[in-house]
């Protein structure tokens, strides 16, 4: 399944000054995204999703990127002027945020706020932007657009406002959508319905989709591919069922078994990954779990692993994954070519 | 909305009658008489106080002034025979208002735009340079800075002239030093309001629209940050007037100020009444406006009479007006 590469990230790396020091929240990271793809990005919080993403809006301070490529459409993003970055924000490339009960202006009417992206990226006038404020609206599925278009974002829900805000992203048939963590403020059962919603404009438009989140529930049912974020790095990458079902990172297998059963039996404890992430103003040498690791050998904590491929387009950051390593170190759930998700417990 | 604001007005009167009474009584607590000063004899003393109705009761007395206080008549000054009380208001408040009215104008532009910047530029050197006019303006007394004006620029530098309120010219100096202190407390009101709405999400969902800095700043920051500066216009009105009693002493203004302290040495009591009430008035019509204004300016107060709704938004308001109002008087 090749397509054409939307954005490719090379080496990106950012850090920012704190009082405490230099934070490393990105450390070299890579990813590639191809035309209506939809890739998601999960990993614990402050392992740099967010960051990573907010990096090719151009909304962090220049100076905290310190190396790295964005490519999108063949341009690099990270020699752009601001002024070239408001030209690309919200009509290329445009982002949907977490909490859609702060994200939106309390003060200005719904339609305003749509129709303020048309105005500015479509040079659109004022009334034939409202107009197409309100289609928009309606294609959102958002009932009587007529009458919402003039109301302020209080009189509407979480899941109403998280639509609007679908709506500013997507108005501007914009080349790739980067939701981070869209669904994350919402109760579970408007989850699904923007879920589905995503899914349906991205086919309409052919968006690609940068999905950011924990909530590997959402991984399954939207994306194509998953990018698994550790300590400021990708540590796998690979197609959602193969990651899911074969994940060839320690990680990536802890984050898989801490994810609640909902057909556990009595009073199942939940599962979780012992230890905690790296400091980040001073990254481990080695590997970054191997602190974590139950399988870590000498190695994991002296040298970077590598990215190893270990499937058809799936790779992984993990020594264990080295030919040469005897297959006795190796845990079970690695060395067996078909893990069901069942056996993974 | 209708309900709320009659409900509001009613409070109004219901607060001003207070204060007249309150000031009815204390005026004549003070000790002595409007008559005592003067080279009289007790024999005249009792036919002035007969003259105009001292001598009555009391209740008596009050009833009479709150029923012409409600015609719009203040009554005569015992101090100036032949002067009402109105005509007195009518040929000075004119020269006080002019004055209070430039002051606050030129306060608000000034302070909003100071504390914009400030909060734009935070931690830099331009945000130290308006944090300290703020901090200088708040800390100073207006007399002070009134007189140190005028040794400045109209005694040393002769830019200006030290006093009176002829031309535009004579204004600059006293509407300056009235609202330097408004100024510095609008710009610190501003800077910390702007602070806040900058760190909103909302602001990166406008950031994320791909608008310009001055886009965002203008129609997504101000809008938001002013909202808390409306609430402290009563006040801060408040807070102008009181200023205009000693800025119209030190620059020889012809307003309100010099009548109403003089009246109060005089134990002019008609004068003193008939001057507190007509601030009163005034104040607590700022007030109501601001509060009615608010509910415009803010979507999610809706100044609905009655209903539960109301009762869920007003306290929000109420609180922050009355903790804004101790702050200003």
């Amino acid at each position: 399944m090749e397509k054409n590469g939307i954005l490719e990230i090379k080496g990106l790396k950012v850090s920012f000054s704190t009082y405490g020091g230099r934070v490393k929240a990105v450390r070299d990271v890579s990813l590639e995204i191809g035309e209506g793809e939809c890739v998601a990005i999960v990993g614990e919080s402050g392992c740099g999703k967010s960051v990573t993403a907010k990096s090719v809006m151009g909304l962090i301070p220049k100076s905290c990127v310190e190396g790295g490529e964005i490519i999108f459409q063949g341009k690099d993003l990270l020699k752009y002027t601001e002024k070239q970055m408001q030209g690309v924000r919200g009509d290329d490339i445009s982002m949907i945020f977490q909490d859609p009960m702060t994200s939106l202006n309390p003060t200005m009417t719904v339609g305003r706020q749509i129709a303020e992206v048309l105005v500015k990226h479509q040079r659109l006038s004022k009334q034939d932007a409202l107009k197409k404020a309100e289609e928009y609206l309606g294609l959102v599925g958002i009932a009587n657009p007529e009458k919402r278009v003039k109301e302020y974002p209080n009189s509407l829900s979480g899941g109403m406002r998280q639509r609007v805000m679908i709506a500013i992203a997507m108005c501007c048939n914009p080349k790739l959508l980067i939701a981070d963590e869209p669904t994350t403020a919402l109760d579970v059962t408007i989850q699904a319905q923007i879920l589905e919603l995503m899914k349906e404009l991205q086919k309409k438009f052919n968006t690609s989709i940068i999905l950011i989140t924990h909530d590997l529930g959402v991984v399954a049912n939207m994306a194509e591919r998953v990018l698994v974020f550790y300590a400021g790095k990708v540590v796998e990458n690979g197609p959602t069922r193969s990651v899911f079902y074969q994940p060839r990172h320690p990680y990536t297998r802890g984050l898989l078994k801490s994810m609640p059963k909902l057909n556990a039996e009595g009073k199942e404890e939940l599962v979780s990954i012992e230890g905690a992430p790296p400091d980040l103003f001073a990254p481990p040498e080695g590997c970054a779990f191997a602190a974590r690791c139950e399988y870590a050998m000498n190695i994991c904590h002296k040298q970077q692993p590598p990215f190893i491929g270990v499937g058809e387009n799936h790779c992984a950051a993990c020594w264990l994954n080295m030919r040469e390593v005897p297959d006795e170190l190796r845990p079970e759930w690695m060395k067996s070519e078909h893990v069901t998700l069942d056996d993974i417990k | 909305m209708g309900r709320y604001v009659l409900k509001r007005c009613v409070i109004a009167v219901v607060t001003v009658l207070v204060l007249v009474t309150i000031i009815f009584v204390l005026v004549r607590l003070l000790p002595g008489d409007p008559f005592t000063s003067e080279k009289t004899n007790e024999a005249i003393k009792e036919k002035m106080m007969a003259y105009y109705g001292l001598d009555k009761p009391l209740i008596e007395q009050w009833f009479t002034y709150v029923k012409n206080l409600l015609r719009g008549d203040l009554g005569v000054s015992l101090k100036y025979p032949g002067r009402t009380v109105n005509s007195v208001i009518a040929q000075t408040f004119p020269f006080s208002a002019s004055l209070g009215a430039r002051s606050l104008i030129l306060a608000l532009i000034v302070g909003l735009f100071l504390g914009t910047l400030a909060a734009q530029h935070a931690g830099k050197a331009l945000d130290y340079i308006c944090v300290l006019i703020a901090v200088i303006g708040v800390s100073m007394p207006d007399f002070i800075i009134g007189t140190l004006l005028q040794l400045v620029f109209a005694i040393k530098l002769r830019w200006l002239p030290a006093g009176q309120w002829i031309s535009f010219k004579y204004t600059i100096l006293p509407v300056f030093a009235l609202s330097l202190y408004t100024l510095s407390l609008v710009t610190r009101l501003m800077r910390s309001s702007m602070m806040e709405v900058i760190n909103q999400d909302y602001i990166m969902t406008a950031k994320a629209k791909g608008l310009s800095k001055f886009e965002i700043i203008w129609r997504h920051e101000i809008r938001n940050a002013i909202l808390p500066i409306v609430t402290t216009m009563g006040p801060l009105t408040a807070a102008v007037l009181t200023g205009t009693f000693v800025l119209e002493k030190i620059y020889a203004v012809p307003g309100m100020g010099k009548f109403y302290v003089q009246s109060i040495n005089d134990l002019d009591y008609t004068m003193v009444l008939g001057m507190t009430s007509f601030y009163g008035v005034f104040l607590v019509t700022a007030n109501l406006i601001v509060d009615v204004l608010y509910g415009f300016i803010d979507p999610r107060i809706k100044l609905e009479g009655g209903s539960g709704k109301r009762k869920k938004n007003k306290p929000e308001i109420g609180v922050k007006m009355e903790g804004g109002a101790a702050d200003g008087k």
